[in-house]
């Protein structure tokens, strides 16, 4: 697949989309360049029938230390006009869409978290449906030391993943994190040797796109739905949901291939 | 002869789609004539009871387009009186149930407040981007929107021209029911196919009636009211409604 991107790599194989952050000099941080580039990848990855499932991995020892700091206003010299002039601006512009994306693609997302871990990148690895780590990597939120408060929708899917108590604690403490601590508090769903992280994310990956399209998509919404809905509301959306489901071909298909498998002359339930 | 507007008969319910796909089902003159007839043609057809209104996935229905009006001169505007066609579907006497996925906007978005039950699918996007073009809605928003969800509300959508997510449009009272896009059809559908259960003249002159609500006194409205509600009484509809609800039972509604 040819690549004319310069802040990440793309790699198409086996249905898995490999978007693989690549500035490790700066330990992967995110920059204008790279907020277009992985919008563009995304895309690519939800226009393309042959993309089933995606994986965001990063170069070097870094998965993605967050925003590149030379980029905020805060750094600019003195006298100098900074190109980024508010930081809620830049959420709204550059960084919000990104993550609604992840989260509003209908295919899975696995996170394969190949080290170091800071900021945003901690939010980008939560906007990720599943998360797999290796056991060097470590997690900080390194909002609060710099004055700012956590973005990217941490400060809900953290809530969401891990619970209110250890979100509050990573959040307002911003202390580093190993991966077995990462896994203890369920940040992360496996952790795995890290030479092994890169085989693992692809393997992951594959058993997800071998699994059947619209299911999974419509899973994907209604596990976003269930973030803020009541009993009620989630009964009646996963029947809406199912609806749809029950008259994909794939459903067919596989309950056939299910009773097909028991004893000829069995009674079915 | 290619049409704007592809129409159905399902059962009792006469389906009106927009669709002009290159266009993002852009509304002008001519599609609009094209279903007003559709839909007047459905309202006065006695096999009818209710309509469905709906477009594309891509788009309900878009504002009129701007190549057809660019170099209209006032005076040409007031001649031709394009936005005019937008009254004759409030007149319509049958409910119509609006089915939207993708874009409502400005005279689109018109069209859907023209509807009596809208169903919108969670990513549908409703606005009015008139002012962007340097001219007012034209199709009634600012009056029909004010009433329908106050002024701060209307102010906002309608001088700031952004467009709001399904979700938004129901918070505020835009739309009636919010699901998922592949349900769109199927929801609004069904809403028809009940509405066509019901005692067709209730039906009607309950349209009526909460459509008049919203240009009359509250005084003359209850009289309003009071007076439709008694007239069904001369009604074999009436006489069924109740003694079914007595009996227990299903009613079945003869439709006088």
């Amino acid at each position: 697949m040819a690549n004319s991107f310069s802040t990440i790599r793309i790699r198409s194989h086996a249905g898995v989309l490999t978007i693989t952050l690549n500035r490790p000099s700066a330990l992967n941080a995110f920059n204008a360049d790279m907020g277009v580039e992985l919008g563009a990848a995304f895309r690519m990855a939800q226009r393309d029938d042959k993309t089933r499932a995606v994986v965001l991995t990063g170069t070097g020892r870094a998965f993605c230390a967050g925003q590149d700091l030379r980029e905020l206003p805060a750094a600019a010299a003195d006298g100098a006009q900074p190109e980024m002039k508010d930081l809620g601006d830049h959420l709204r512009e550059n960084i919000n869409p990104l993550v609604l994306r992840m989260r509003t693609i209908e295919k899975p997302v696995v996170a394969a978290i190949n080290g170091v871990t800071a900021g945003a990148g901690v939010s980008f690895a939560l906007a990720a449906d599943l998360r797999i780590c290796s056991a060097d990597a470590t997690f900080k939120m390194a909002f609060a030391h710099i004055g700012l408060v956590p973005d990217a929708a941490a400060t809900l899917t953290l809530v969401r993943t891990v619970g209110h108590a250890h979100a509050t604690e990573l959040c307002m403490l911003d202390e580093e994190i190993s991966a077995e601590r990462a896994l203890q508090i369920g940040l992360v769903n496996r952790v795995v040797d890290d030479a092994a992280l890169p085989g693992a994310g692809q393997a992951l990956a594959e058993q997800l796109a071998a699994l059947p399209q619209q299911a999974i998509g419509l899973t994907k919404r209604a596990l976003n739905h269930a973030w803020m809905a009541t009993l009620d509301d989630q009964l009646e959306y996963e029947a809406m949901l199912q609806s749809t489901a029950g008259r994909g071909a794939d459903h067919k298909q596989r309950v056939r291939a299910f009773l097909d498998k028991r004893a000829p002359g069995s009674t079915a339930d | 002869m290619a049409r704007d507007i592809l129409t159905e008969v399902d059962g009792q319910v006469g389906v009106a789609h927009i669709s002009r796909p290159a266009a993002l089902n852009a509304l002008n003159q001519g599609t609009m004539d094209e279903l007003v007839a559709a839909l007047q043609h459905f309202d006065n057809d006695p096999r009818i009871r209710c309509m469905l209104l709906t477009g594309d996935e891509r788009a309900f229905a878009t504002g009129a387009d701007a190549a057809d009006q660019v170099d209209a001169s006032s005076v040409e505007m007031q001649q031709r009186d394009p936005f005019a066609r937008w009254d004759e579907i409030d007149q319509l006497r049958k409910p119509v149930v609006a089915a939207v996925n993708g874009y409502a906007l400005g005279s689109g978005c018109e069209l859907v407040l023209a509807c009596d039950i809208v169903v919108a699918g969670e990513t549908a996007r409703f606005g009015h981007p008139e002012i962007n073009l340097g001219i007012i809605p034209g199709a009634g928003a600012t009056q029909r929107l004010t009433r329908l969800i106050g002024r701060a509300r209307a102010m906002d959508l309608i001088l700031t021209g952004r467009k709001i997510l399904a979700r938004e449009a129901l918070d505020m009272g835009i739309v009636s029911r919010v699901v998922p896009r592949e349900n769109v059809a199927e929801e609004a559908r069904k809403i028809c196919h009940d509405l066509c259960q019901q005692a067709p003249l209730a039906v009607r002159l309950a349209k009526v009636a909460v459509r008049k609500s919203q240009d009359m006194s509250l005084s003359a409205g209850l009289a309003l009211e009071r007076s439709l509600c008694y007239s069904l009484f001369a009604t074999d509809d009436q006489k069924e409604g109740m003694r079914a609800s007595m009996e227990n039972r299903p009613p079945v509604f003869a439709g006088r």
